[in-house]
């Protein structure tokens, strides 16, 4: 098990500053996406959804190819920080931020739809800021949003294996995540080490699943 | 090929494993082999320890063509194949490749290798892949494995390590000469052969699979598949044919 503690370490880091860079850009995406009334919200929550359904395959693919350091963005990162997006952490917290994305907008966009828009305007009447009014009005109304979005992410990132394998190089404490591990142990027939990081993930997936529904039942909806 | 098949007197179904990285030549092969004998084959594709694992759990193959020699010898000692059917039917040549301009008159793969002048070195995982061992074989025969270490990235397969280099992620990478030969891959790029006795051969076994031992066209097949026709066949593909 010891040698398997940097993936899991690894593993860990990469979905903490997944999670946080999704709360960043996730929150104002889903309130805009719950408030907005434009007629092109469909394409946009589409586009938002897709990392649901496309294969793993693909994003690892077009990411290779805008990784790749001849490409506008992969050249830019080369030049400003000496190495490349693919093979590098960074390039794996970029990956896994579009992978995980939908499962940190849609419940945030499901509970600011709950919420609406009316706490808010009664807010602003009282003479607060607009930001001011969403801090302190519709994060705390939101709480469960927030708690679900954050968990889901944080496991989704956790469990992602494809785009990790397509994009990541495979190298020990920089992009062998665990389920890489896990992946190498069964090929090579290491079926011991295999079930030790498969019992691990499964154990601390439910443990949050089932803290995140204990959770939830503490802090019920807050009927708007 | 309608000719072919009337002149038949029993055509028969052979179905067979391949490992992913013979699918190209596996397909004339079986064009050739269908043509000549009227029996049809079916290629099922994979990773030799993936296709390993179906045979064991009751795949329907009737042989099986790894890319190492491992999984055959280990499927007869598991009882699963003929024993005496296990033969080495293609060499692999290993390629060092890089996707600079073939004019340019800058140092070779090799000697970009040897200076250490390179951002990323891709190979397949030495424990997964043989390409990947035979590989690390090379950096230690150079005496480069230290050097080397931190810019290693490896592909979980051949195929994966090569998509490393052709899309420019790893400036540099070991790859397998059959993928240089194929038909679609990348039109620019340059590359060195690995002289061979820098590593081990990369030996590809097939075997008879006991499921398949009353089947007369897989049997035909694996005797074909030492035929000179199947031997040009599979050196215009990037293989040694063995002796």
């Amino acid at each position: 098990m010891s040698e398997s503690l940097p993936a899991i370490l690894l593993t860990v880091q990469l979905a903490l500053v997944t999670t946080l860079i999704l709360f960043v850009i996730g929150t104002p995406l889903a309130w805009w996406l719950a408030t907005t009334r434009t007629r092109f919200k469909p394409v946009i929550e589409a586009v938002t959804a897709l990392p649901l359904v496309l294969p793993p395959t693909v994003i690892g693919f077009y990411l290779l190819i805008l990784f790749n350091p001849g490409s506008a963005i992969g050249g830019l990162w080369v030049r400003l920080t000496g190495d490349t997006l693919a093979f590098s952490f960074s390039g794996l917290v970029i990956a896994s931020v579009i992978y995980s994305l939908p499962f940190m907008v849609q419940p945030l966009q499901t509970a600011f739809e709950r919420v609406g828009r009316g706490p808010l305007d009664a807010a602003a009447s009282l003479g607060a800021s607009p930001l001011d009014a969403f801090i302190s009005v519709v994060i705390p109304l939101s709480l469960r949003g927030f708690i679900t979005a954050g968990v889901l992410s944080f496991i989704h990132t956790v469990g992602e294996f494809g785009v990790v394998l397509m994009v990541g190089g495979n190298i020990p404490g920089r992009t062998r995540v665990v389920s890489i591990a896990l992946y190498d142990h069964v090929e090579t027939l290491d079926y011991a080490a295999a079930h030790a990081l498969a019992l691990g993930l499964v154990a601390a997936s439910l443990s949050v699943l089932v803290a995140v529904f204990l959770i939830n039942r503490r802090y019920p909806v807050h009927a708007g | 090929m309608a000719t072919a098949l009337s002149g038949q007197a029993h055509a028969d179904t052979v179905r067979i494993g391949v490992a992913s990285n013979f699918a190209e030549p596996m397909q004339a092969l079986a064009e050739v082999f269908a043509a000549g004998t009227g029996h049809t084959v079916i290629v099922s594709t994979g990773s030799t320890g993936r296709l390993y694992a179906q045979i064991v759990n009751g795949a329907p193959f009737d042989a099986f063509l790894a890319a190492d020699t491992v999984r055959p010898a280990r499927l007869v000692e598991d009882g699963l194949a003929v024993a005496d059917s296990v033969q080495t039917y293609a060499i692999g040549r290993l390629a060092l490749m890089d996707l600079a301009d073939a004019t340019a008159g800058t140092p070779s793969p090799l000697q970009r290798l040897q200076a250490g002048d390179y951002r990323r070195l891709a190979l397949a995982n030495p424990d997964l892949a043989p390409y990947g061992a035979a590989a690390h074989q090379v950096l230690a025969h150079l005496e480069l494995q230290t050097a080397s270490a931190s810019r290693q990235v490896f592909g979980e397969n051949i195929g994966q390590t090569y998509a490393f280099v052709a899309t420019g992620n790893a400036d540099l990478g070991f790859v397998a000469l059959s993928q240089i030969r194929h038909p679609g891959s990348a039109p620019s790029g340059r590359h060195d052969l690995v002289p061979d006795d820098w590593h081990d051969p990369i030996r590809q076994d097939a075997v008879l699979l006991l499921r398949g031992a009353g089947n007369e066209a897989a049997r035909a097949f694996l005797d074909f598949l030492a035929s000179p026709e199947a031997r040009d066949i599979i050196a215009a593909h990037g293989y040694e044919a063995p002796e």
